[in-house]
């Protein structure tokens, strides 16, 4: 069984979308992008091995602890690979070409994510880029996730 | 055990590969099922076969789940234990897997596996969602990251570290197209150039239209059984010697590095120890080329070439048919035609010809050792088989 809050948490509202205003106690990748919604980049630190997971996961997949706590993550990291995706699918088809990539982020962790504000020429492998929350709104079909960006650091 | 048969293939069958309009999913597999069963007049298919394995990815296709019962009626096996394996574009790689530990229990003397996949009555919007199911939701699908798009970020990463080139995954395309263009039951048996595939639009950067294989309807399946039990039904058995089954992250990034596989390279250990043999026995290989660069990425992963020598390799034309380890005789997943679920035991099915001398125009001559290499998603699953003939 998944995590059961213990006390009715506070909820605040941003953008139309309930969201829990304390850190919640549920590692789950929901409460993940509901802290991104906040500009917060988060993991799940696993209290007993240490082990820190992006996304965060209910149970530690390293030594099957369920008990963890948020930590934030670095903002900056640097390009490991990216594409330049011209065949998107239905709802991005708007937006292609764009471009997507893996970063790799100051501690070691991974994410992928788009890559706006450079041209798709002037991207680079290893080059440096940070998070942008700027433009992040939760969208309104499920499932109601923000969508972060990466930009040049 | 090492070296020894685990099963024996008595039978296989293949339906044509292409765009069947007007068939279902369980009528192009029925035609496989029937193939296998002409190949081997001594096997009574209703008495004989004890059940059924059958891969296929997505239900998507023809709003019909519950393909295993459904395949195994249409087959004309009614009443066996009947049940669909899914591992993305590994699904009949799983279902042979499965059909050996079925076997090798000593609950089943003889077993049908197979699989099947309908796909070309949908458009490629709808095929492009599908076939991205097999890939991570929350951070992949969700960021706009399609199916080919992960492909490009190993080609990306592969060029980046090793100088391969776009003209390198370009000669994929152009020798897996040579193979197809031999093969009768391929969905594309016209030959292409390098300049075709080079000036071809792009789809995910740095991958082009031809670097990607093909939208296609097609069954496959396989009949196993003891290898104590093989000259019963044939005189021409091909035995597996050597099975791998790995899994992976469901999400590439969180993977070490872009430019392997570590499911397939675990897969193909367990194979190659089990079957007591090394990379430079085989004499003939059917890779997962599902994009160009994935048939690069294999040749190291399987060590038919060192780290980062892929591109060289396809290069110096020896995995082409008279080649050194011809790969993708058949024409691969980019000639042949890649109807996902179809796909693993489709390869089974030209190891089985190539080893029993039955594959004709595209025969790699006095071939004895042959393998298999079926992989699901970005990689969350690969299967790689070993045969070798009687």
């Amino acid at each position: 069984m998944l995590a059961v809050q213990a006390q009715q948490p506070r909820f605040i509202f941003i953008g139309g979308i309930k969201v829990v205003s304390e850190q919640p106690q549920s590692f789950t990748m929901e409460q993940f992008y509901k802290q991104i919604l906040q500009g917060k980049l988060v993991g799940g630190k696993c209290k007993k091995c240490g082990k820190v997971h992006l996304p965060p996961r209910p149970s530690c997949d390293n030594c099957f602890s369920k008990e963890f706590e948020w930590i934030e993550l670095p903002r900056n990291g640097k390009l490991l690979t990216y594409t330049i995706i011209y065949v998107a699918p239905a709802q991005f088809q708007g937006m292609a070409p764009y471009a997507v990539g893996i970063v790799q982020l100051e501690n070691g962790l991974k994410i992928p994510g788009m890559i706006r504000g450079v041209a798709p020429e002037q991207i680079k492998i290893g080059m440096p880029l940070t998070i942008d929350f700027g433009t992040c709104a939760a969208t309104q079909q499920w499932p109601q996730w923000p969508r972060y960006h990466f930009k040049p650091a | 055990m090492k070296g020894k048969p685990l099963v024996s293939i008595v039978s296989a069958g293949l339906s044509k590969f292409g765009k069947l309009e007007g068939f279902y999913a369980r009528e192009i597999f029925a035609e496989a099922a029937k193939e296998a069963f002409d190949r081997c007049p001594k096997l009574d298919p209703k008495k004989d076969i004890k059940a059924l394995f059958v891969g296929q990815m997505g239900e998507s296709y023809e709003h019909q789940g519950h393909t295993g019962a459904t395949m195994a009626d249409w087959a004309g096996l009614l009443h066996i234990p009947a049940t669909r394996t899914e591992a993305a574009c590994a699904s009949s790689g799983a279902a042979l897997r499965a059909g050996i530990y079925a076997v090798l229990s000593g609950l089943c003397d003889v077993v049908m596996v197979g699989g099947v996949e309908k796909m070309t009555h949908r458009t490629t919007a709808e095929v492009t969602e599908y076939l991205a199911m097999a890939s991570d939701y929350p951070f992949e699908q969700w960021h706009g990251i399609t199916f080919p798009g992960l492909f490009a970020l190993m080609a990306t990463a592969h060029m980046h570290e090793y100088g391969t080139t776009e003209k390198q995954l370009a000669m994929v395309a152009v020798k897996n197209h040579y193979h197809g263009s031999l093969n009768p039951k391929a969905h594309m048996q016209k030959e292409i150039t390098l300049e075709n595939a080079l000036s071809s639009r792009v789809i995910a950067w740095p991958l082009k239209l031809y670097d990607c294989s093909l939208i296609t309807d097609g069954a496959s399946c396989l009949i196993l059984t003891k290898p104590e039990l093989a000259k019963k039904y044939t005189d021409t058995p091909v035995h597996i010697i050597g099975s791998g089954q790995a899994s992976d992250t469901i999400g590439m990034y969180e993977r070490e590095g872009f430019t392997s596989l570590t499911a397939a390279k675990l897969a193909a250990k367990k194979a190659y120890e089990m079957a007591d043999v090394k990379p430079e026995d085989i004499d003939v290989a059917e890779v997962h080329d599902c994009f160009t660069i994935a048939e690069i990425i294999t040749y190291e992963d399987l060590g038919f070439c060192k780290l980062g020598e892929g591109g060289r390799l396809v290069e110096s034309g020896d995995t082409r048919l008279g080649g050194r380890i011809p790969v993708n005789t058949s024409g691969g997943l980019k000639a042949k035609g890649h109807p996902v679920g179809a796909t693993g035991t489709a390869q089974a099915y030209e190891m089985y010809l190539q080893l029993t001398g039955q594959a004709d125009k595209r025969q790699v001559k006095d071939a004895e050792l042959g393998l298999t290499h079926n992989v699901g998603g970005s990689g969350a699953t690969a299967a790689v088989h070993i045969y070798r003939r009687d």
